[in-house]
């Protein structure tokens, strides 16, 4: 054959391939969308859900994903970005970091079905956590903390010499450089990937089942003392996370309108994932414009 | 001339390669000494030694003296940050940070310790006047260091290292990333600051070396072949490895 002639077969193959994953994530998100859009009201997002009647919502376990997204993001951003920090700029490179970096990458990849059940046993019954949203943040930090790591590395590793000599020079120590210089001209880069890493933590529900629970004890919107075991903002209560409701009600809904419901929730979720990857996207265009002057 | 900088005996090595081989030298208070040299012949290295950025690199060993006004700088009880205090330095390419005008300069007095705004103010304004600066942005001083031109840029950055009261200023190629006119401003503007600094550069251009210094360093292998006052060395060379890079025989 001429080259000419393979590089024109190279070339469609190549493009009816990317047309492929196009189509079918737009169709998947279009059924999704298509769907479950119908369903989707004020009163179904605020709604408390009902169990064999019509007309139930998703409001506390949209809460409940919102709260545990929060919580997760407590515990993750000071430990990632601190041993973030460490692997870049203080770890000497020696087979100790690499095994630190190699066993940061396993756990990465540990499946979320395995870290629920480990949570299960350690979390939950060892410890005794219960099923908690604490429990599940806890749970969820275990795939999220990797993630946060190695942005926060590659972020600070993305800094040129130059600005990080310019610092030192002045006679700055090198906590000084990291936190005035450094962090500042690496935060597009950390943020983005934190969001990014919120947006698998939003629709995450294998590890959520035996942690943060497939129950939502009745919540009363009107007390906000963390302390009660009836108040949204008590880190100990069982929470149903809407990843965790959609797969529930699916394979175990008694409410006529289950599928719908599953639907609805599903179309949230989905919108809520793409918003944070929009987000994330947006904020690290503005933030990196902001920090190097381009206009 | 009084020196402010001996070295003694100084060797150095990054891993197994020698870098810099036996350097002994003085070198002088309130006055340009120049480094020149082909690429790779350690000048660069011994500019870094004066403020330990060497430091930064793995696997760098040193043995000698190196003395500044007296004191041995690497020797155990030295704070390499009070160090990097008294010897400042200027970059080959200018590297301000993303921030303004102002804050670039700002940046090491505040981070050593001044908070007081009208403080803050009068250095800025004075470094930035020491480096011949502020008439051109003293308009608009929140504006980014980024928008300025190159040469803007690098005296920005002399700014930025005198506004931490350095006595001595290192120069490594601090005008080979710069137009000629720009150059020009920067060799006239360490003329003007020798009076009150000590200023070390190092330069790939001969001329340079010839124009503003008044002490010639010339540097081969990781050697010093010959270093005296700029017009002798230019004039009147006595090593035969000096005067055939002088007259552009190699390098």
């Amino acid at each position: 054959m001429k080259a000419k002639t393979v590089d024109k077969i190279a070339t469609s193959v190549i493009i009816a391939i990317a047309a492929l994953i196009v189509l079918v994530l737009a169709g998947l998100l279009g059924y999704i969308l298509v769907r479950g859009l119908g369903h989707v009201s004020f009163h179904f997002l605020t709604s408390a859900p009902e169990t064999i009647r019509k007309g139930g919502g998703i409001g506390p376990q949209l809460f409940n994903s919102i709260f545990l997204l929060v919580l997760t993001m407590i515990i993750t951003i000071p430990i990632g970005l601190g041993a973030g920090i460490y692997m870049s700029e203080y770890a000497p490179s020696n087979k100790l970091t690499n095994a630190i970096r190699l066993v940061v990458e396993v756990l990465s990849s540990v499946p979320s079905i395995i870290v629920g059940l480990f949570g299960l046993l350690v979390l939950v019954n060892l410890f005794g956590f219960g099923f908690s949203l604490f429990s599940g943040a806890l749970a969820l930090t275990v795939f999220n903390l990797p993630l946060m790591v190695r942005i926060t590395e590659q972020g600070l590793k993305g800094v040129p010499r130059e600005q990080k000599e310019a610092s030192l020079a002045l006679g700055l120590s090198k906590w000084k450089t990291i936190t005035s210089v450094m962090l500042p001209i690496a935060m597009p880069v950390i943020l983005t990937g934190t969001i990014l890493a919120a947006g698998r933590v939003f629709g995450e529900a294998a590890a959520l089942l035996f942690t943060a629970g497939m129950s939502s004890p009745r919540l009363d919107f009107s007390d906000w003392n963390p302390l009660s075991p009836f108040s949204p903002l008590n880190p100990f209560r069982p929470a149903e996370t809407l990843a965790v409701h959609i797969w529930k009600i699916n394979s175990e809904g008694l409410a006529p309108d289950a599928g719908e419901i599953a639907a609805g929730a599903s179309a949230v979720l989905v919108i809520t994932v793409l918003l944070f990857n929009f987000a994330a996207r947006w904020l690290g265009r503005y933030m990196y414009r902001k920090f190097t002057a381009i206009k | 001339m009084n020196s402010i900088i001996e070295i003694n005996d100084l060797d150095l090595y990054y891993g197994e390669f020698h870098a810099l081989k036996g350097v002994n030298m003085e070198i002088p208070e309130k006055a340009i000494t120049a480094f020149i040299g082909p690429s790779g012949c350690g000048k660069s290295t011994l500019l870094r030694t004066f403020n330990r950025m060497n430091d930064m690199i793995a696997g760098t060993r040193i043995e000698g003296k190196v003395e500044i006004a007296g004191t041995d700088i690497y020797s155990g009880d030295v704070d390499v940050e009070t160090l990097r205090k008294r010897v400042g330095m200027v970059f080959q390419q200018p590297n301000p940070f993303p921030k303004s005008i102002y804050d670039n300069v700002a940046y090491g007095p505040r981070l050593h310790g001044i908070t007081d705004r009208k403080k803050l103010d009068e250095i800025v304004e004075t470094s930035l006047r020491s480096a011949a600066l502020w008439n051109e942005v003293k308009d608009h001083l929140k504006r980014s260091a980024g928008s300025i031109s190159g040469g803007q840029q690098q005296r920005l950055c002399i700014a930025r290292a005198l506004a931490v009261e350095p006595d001595i200023l290192l120069m490594d190629e601090a005008t080979s990333a710069l137009d000629p006119i720009s150059t020009l401003k920067i060799e006239e503007l360490a003329q003007e600051l020798k009076d009150r600094y000590t200023i070390v550069m190092v330069t790939h251009n001969m001329h340079q070396a010839a124009r503003v210094s008044q002490q010639t360093v010339f540097f081969l292998n990781g050697e010093v072949v010959e270093y005296s006052e700029t017009e002798k060395l230019f004039s009147n060379p006595t090593d035969q490895r000096t005067e055939d890079y002088i007259s552009g025989r190699f390098g």
